[in-house]
This record gives structure tokens, sequence and C-alpha cells, in this order.
């Protein structure tokens, strides 16, 4: 099996998500590339103790998304990947994120603040993108 | 498609009392369909009924378009097991095996003997020696083999410790995900049922509150609060479910189709279990001195 899903109870996310996002994010970190397998119905269920239909739905949503193709009878394959040249620019990114999450301590802010401070920036950004 | 249990104004009465009434269901094929309800809800006579280990006082009932147990090919439709997953203390694994080889004509003797040997159980073993979590397993594994259309779970898990709920869950899970099965299963732990069931049936006081696709229930109700106004004001499509009240502030659990879009309303999702507590307090509510025990365990 290339990758394993776990689900969060508590996280108030429906599960069928959970495993659509698991895969996006497999797919975003390279993983999981082109031409692979994802675990079958039953591996899944017989692992997460979860409804068959749950991984049916999560893998339509993905055959949707475009990113993967179910071949009859034999299981669902990754047709397209996430991950694109931006990979190897994460590294520098997280090192500024860190150096200015420093920077955001050290003037005072809590965790709340700094999080409610990138959600509104990060928003403000994406709307002014969009016009 | 036929639907996997069908029933019209059925009820049940022992003596004087109603152990269940008025029960109009039509279960599509092809779910875990959870049954929940307090204690004396009449989960278990419900699935008396559908195995044809009790008859209706009133109303219809067929399971897989027959009367339930009408013929032996009917029984054999139909895998149950039944509260605490009694086996026979004095057989071994070997024996059950055996013994349901000789009354089931569809038996699958390599899916037995598969499954126990993945569970690790040793054939020689009798089933009084097993531990809780084994001797569900063994009936699971008797109910299965079988190969019904059907299976009935009449409270398989409540006396397991954690590991083995999950454990027994996941055969479970493995088995429907292999082979074109229904289940209906009855337990009150609903953190279990939250992970398998994608269909929900709630029983308070012998009456059915609740019948539908989980996903459906999920979609259609929201927990609303906002500032407390009346109640004439709400959206006249709001299905109130449960509402309270502090001298500020109303909280209303609503179902709707709709989205609701007016900003002097916060809204967010619920979860399958809070869902259910509300419509069993509402029930309660509507039944003044009768308090059935919630039973709620994680």
């Amino acid at each position: 099996m290339v990758i394993e899903f776990h689900l969060d109870a508590r996280s108030g996310v429906a599960p069928y998500l959970q495993i659509v996002q698991q895969v996006r994010q497999a797919l975003r970190l390279g993983t999981l590339s082109v031409g692979d397998q994802l675990p079958t119905v039953k591996d899944v269920v017989a692992a997460l103790a979860i409804n068959p239909n749950t991984v049916l739905k999560a893998y339509r949503e993905l055959e949707y998304e475009g990113l993967a193709a179910a071949r009859p009878g034999v299981g669902t394959f990754v047709t397209a990947t996430l991950s694109d040249g931006s990979l190897a620019a994460h590294g520098p990114l997280r090192r500024d994120l860190e150096r200015w999450l420093a920077k955001a301590r050290r003037a005072g802010l809590d965790d709340d603040s700094i999080e409610a401070l990138y959600r509104d920036t990060f928003r403000a950004a994406a709307k002014e993108e969009a016009l | 498609m036929t639907a996997v249990l069908q029933s019209r104004g059925l009820g049940k009465r022992y003596r004087q009392r109603w152990a269940l009434s008025d029960c109009t269901l039509s279960l599509p094929a092809g779910h875990v369909v959870g049954l929940v309800g307090p204690n004396g809800a009449g989960k278990t006579t419900l699935l008396h009924l559908a195995t044809g280990l009790l008859r209706p006082t009133t109303g219809t009932i067929e399971v897989l378009g027959g009367l339930p147990a009408a013929s032996p090919a009917q029984l054999a439709r139909v895998g149950f097991v039944a509260q605490d997953a009694p086996t026979y203390a004095g057989l071994s694994v070997a024996d059950h095996l055996r013994q349901r080889t000789h009354l089931n004509p569809g038996w699958d003797a390599d899916l037995a003997h598969d499954r126990i040997e993945r569970l690790g159980l040793d054939p020689r073993q009798r089933a009084g020696k097993l531990s809780g979590g084994q001797r569900a397993q063994l009936a699971l594994t008797l109910a299965i083999a079988k190969r019904p259309e059907l299976l009935i779970l009449d409270e398989p898990i409540a006396s397991l410790d954690p590991l083995a709920r999950r454990e027994f869950l996941q055969s479970l899970m493995e088995f429907t995900a292999g082979h074109r099965v229904s289940v209906v299963m009855s337990s009150h732990l609903m953190a279990d049922l939250e992970r398998v069931c994608d269909y929900l049936i709630l029983l308070v006081a012998g009456r059915v509150r609740v019948a539908a696709p989980v996903e459906e229930l999920l979609g259609t109700h929201r927990l609303v609060t906002g500032v407390r106004c009346d109640p004439a004001t709400w959206p006249a499509d709001w299905q109130v479910i449960s509402a309270s009240h502090t001298d500020r502030q109303s909280t209303l659990l609503v179902r709707t189709s709709d989205p609701v879009h007016d900003p002097a309303w916060a809204v967010e999702q619920i979860g399958l279990e809070d869902l259910v507590l509300a419509y069993m307090s509402q029930a309660q509510a509507a039944a003044p001195g009768r308090t059935p025990a919630l039973e709620v365990q994680r």
C-alpha cells in the first residue's frame, strides 16, 4: 500500500472529505504520483472500520476533480499530480515564515492573534487577487 | 430494487404494553443501517420481528421481499447475531463451523475457515473459554459465512472493550465491502455507529422518530444561534427540533432544506450524536412521565 489514511473523529470534517484531503496532501507533497494505485476500498474499511460508501464517495470526488480514475475490477489510480515546481520553494518559504512568527511573538502576539492576523491578511490578499 | 426491509403499521404488544407501534419503514438495499434508541425503545423487538422470532400484533413486515422466516430459503438469506453474541459454551470453534455446514445450504466453508485462521482462533478451543471479543467474532463469522443478503446484528459490540469493538467493526466493514450485503445493526454506541452507518433509524418509546440516510440528516440539520426573538419571526420553513434560550440568546436545532443566509443567525454543522440526542429529548419532552435513559458511551 502506498499511503494509509487516518480519521479524526473530532475534527468536524466529514470522513470522506478527510480522505480526499489526505490524497490531495500526498499529491502535493509528492508521496503519491501519477500511476500509483490508491488503497482498495476493502483495505481502507478494514483498517479504519468505516462504511465502504464513504471511501467510494471520496474516490468519486477525486475522479470528479480529475485526480484519479477507476479501472473497473482493478482499483483506483492517480491520474494527475498537485506537486509542481513549487515544491523546491517550500523550504525557503517555511524559513521566512518562521522568521516572521518569531517577530510576531517578540511583538507580543499570542497564538490566536497570530492565526487571526494571518487568516485576515490571507483573505484580504485573496480578495484583491480575485478583483 | 426491492427494499431489504419494508414494514407498514407494524406493532408489537406484550400484554398491555406496546413495545413497538405504527412502525412504517422502507430500507433500501446496500446500506449499513444503524438502529439507535434508549433502552426499551423497541430495537430488539423490531429486529426479532425482522428475523421472524416474533410475530407482529398489527401491520406487516417483509424482509428481502418475503415474510420473515417463512421458508428455509428465506432463512438462508438472512444472517442474525443476537444480543451478546450467543454461542454454545461446550462446543469447540470447529464444532460450531461443522454444525453450520449441515444447517446452511449456501455455507461458505472457505470464508469461515479463512476468518477463523486470520482471527487467530484455535479451532479446538471451546466457545465458553473464548474472550468476549473472540466470541463476538465467532458469532459474526457464523452469520456471514451463510453468505446472507441481509445481516441483522443486535447490539453486537455493546459489551466489548474498545479494541475488540474496533476489530469487530473492521471485520464487518471488510465483509460488506467485498460482498453485496445490507446490514442492520442496533447499538447505543453512537461513536461507533457514526463511522460505519450510512443510514439511521431512531426509535424512542416504540416509535420511529428518524429514518433517513446519514448524509441527508447531516445536510439538512443546522445548529443556529442568534439574539432571542419571538418564535413567530423564525423562517417558516424551519422545523425546530430543539430550542434553548437564555435571556438574550436562542440556540435552535433546525431541519431545513434551504441554507440559512440571514446574518442574524450564526450557523453551525451538527454531528450525528448531538442530532440523535436532540431528537431523543424532543421525544421525551413530548411524552412526559417517561424518562428513557440516554446511553451514549465512548
